[in-house]
């Protein structure tokens, strides 16, 4: 491979948010669901400019996955995007996905993850994939930004296709850690 | 009506709001909501919840935005509504006009042993949607006033935000099905046809 191919291949990775916002569509996604995180905010974005979809701001995450139940009963698929320390709201209410074996696609930005700065993102970052499996969620990571759009590819189908809650966690080593002017 | 504490009886209000009901979608808060619309009737356009303490709300505004042409109504308790009080806020501002949510206040956690909520203390739920701008709200304590809390449910131009005082004696109770894949099934099979099952 050469270094032209190398340099391509990288901007492409670096624009998975709007590749990420392509996937959405490609889905038929309608409701967007959301606590913001930094990590999404180029997604976020796509998506309020979007007329077709309904981009729902939230106030707690676990709204977002009873809004999920109510959008699939209706016939709507819906994702639920959030940061990892978001996760913890959300566990009671995934009682909802597999009571009904309802679709819940989730998008988590990690905090806390890979060089956090903040000592409080820890805890919640640290305890993300495990909290979610212990309720039932499918989960996979991507770590390396050209992994992102296959892999929350591969979890919005599963959800779908399978009837159950399924998260990507996008490290923070493909968002870059937060430092607050401290590098 | 009315109960002997003078309060409204909690299964009639229920009766009579669901009255020629249409193909209204009904989401019933766990406990007492779910038992007292499935002793008005069950079926499939009812989807009475067993737990996700806090969320009928937000069930109540997926399903009227993906629905916007049905209405959709959601019963629930006041300890069930304050544990998602927040959603009142996301509600007022996505505006669903066909979403109304009825909170039977008892003002009690009526299967835990009848501890009090916020609301025997004064927390005034219709203060707060109508704070949130909720643009239609009620506060419904007498018999006379039910009809037009029902009338307010069918004409749409929500959403509408109504807290009914009923008694706080515990009524027999009417357990709708436990089996979650069916309550859901059978609701989206009444909105979607038989496509519900075979669209992906």
């Amino acid at each position: 491979m050469d270094q032209r191919t190398d340099e391509s291949q990288t901007r492409a990775a670096a624009d998975w948010p709007d590749g990420l916002y392509d996937l959405l569509k490609t889905h038929g996604i309608r409701q967007v669901a959301l606590v913001p995180d930094a990590g999404h905010a180029r997604l976020i974005r796509r998506c309020l400019a979007d007329n077709e979809m309904r981009v729902v701001s939230l106030t707690t995450e676990e709204e977002g996955i009873a809004l999920l139940q109510g959008a699939w009963l209706g016939g709507e698929k819906g994702v639920l995007l959030m940061q990892s320390s978001g996760v913890g709201n959300c566990i009671n209410m995934l009682s909802l996905a597999i009571m009904h074996r309802t679709p819940m696609p989730m998008i988590v930005t990690m905090r806390g993850d890979f060089g956090e700065f903040n000592p409080a993102q820890v805890p919640m970052g640290n305890a993300t994939q495990t909290v979610l499996e212990a309720m039932g969620t499918l989960v996979r990571r991507a770590d390396r930004p050209e992994d992102v759009v296959p892999t929350v590819d591969a979890t919005i189908r599963l959800a779908f296709n399978t009837f159950r809650p399924t998260a990507t966690l996008i490290g923070q080593r493909v968002i870059g850690a937060k430092t607050f002017g401290k590098d | 009506m009315l109960a002997a504490s003078g309060k409204l009886d909690r299964r009639e209000l229920c009766r009579a709001l669901l009255d020629d009901r249409g193909d209204m979608l009904v989401i019933a808060g766990l406990g007492a909501p779910a038992w007292d619309i499935t002793a008005v009737g069950d079926r499939a356009e009812n989807f009475p919840l067993w737990g996700g303490m806090g969320g009928a709300a937000m069930i109540g505004l997926g399903l009227a935005l993906a629905q916007p042409a049905r209405k959709v109504l959601v019963i629930t308790g006041d300890g069930e509504m304050l544990m998602g009080v927040g959603s009142l806020a996301t509600i007022a501002v996505q505006r669903p006009a066909n979403l109304s949510i009825v909170v039977q206040d008892n003002e009690h956690y009526g299967e835990t042993g009848m501890q009090e909520t916020h609301t025997k203390h004064g927390v005034d739920l219709v203060g707060m949607a109508k704070s949130a701008g909720f643009p239609r709200t009620m506060l419904v304590t007498r018999p006379e006033e039910v009809p037009a809390l029902r009338a307010a449910i069918h004409e749409g131009g929500g959403p509408l935000f109504a807290v009914a005082k009923v008694d706080a004696s515990s009524l027999p109770l009417v357990l709708p099905p436990r089996e979650g894949s069916y309550l859901q099934a059978r609701m989206r099979e009444a909105v979607l046809g038989p496509a519900a099952h075979h669209q992906l």
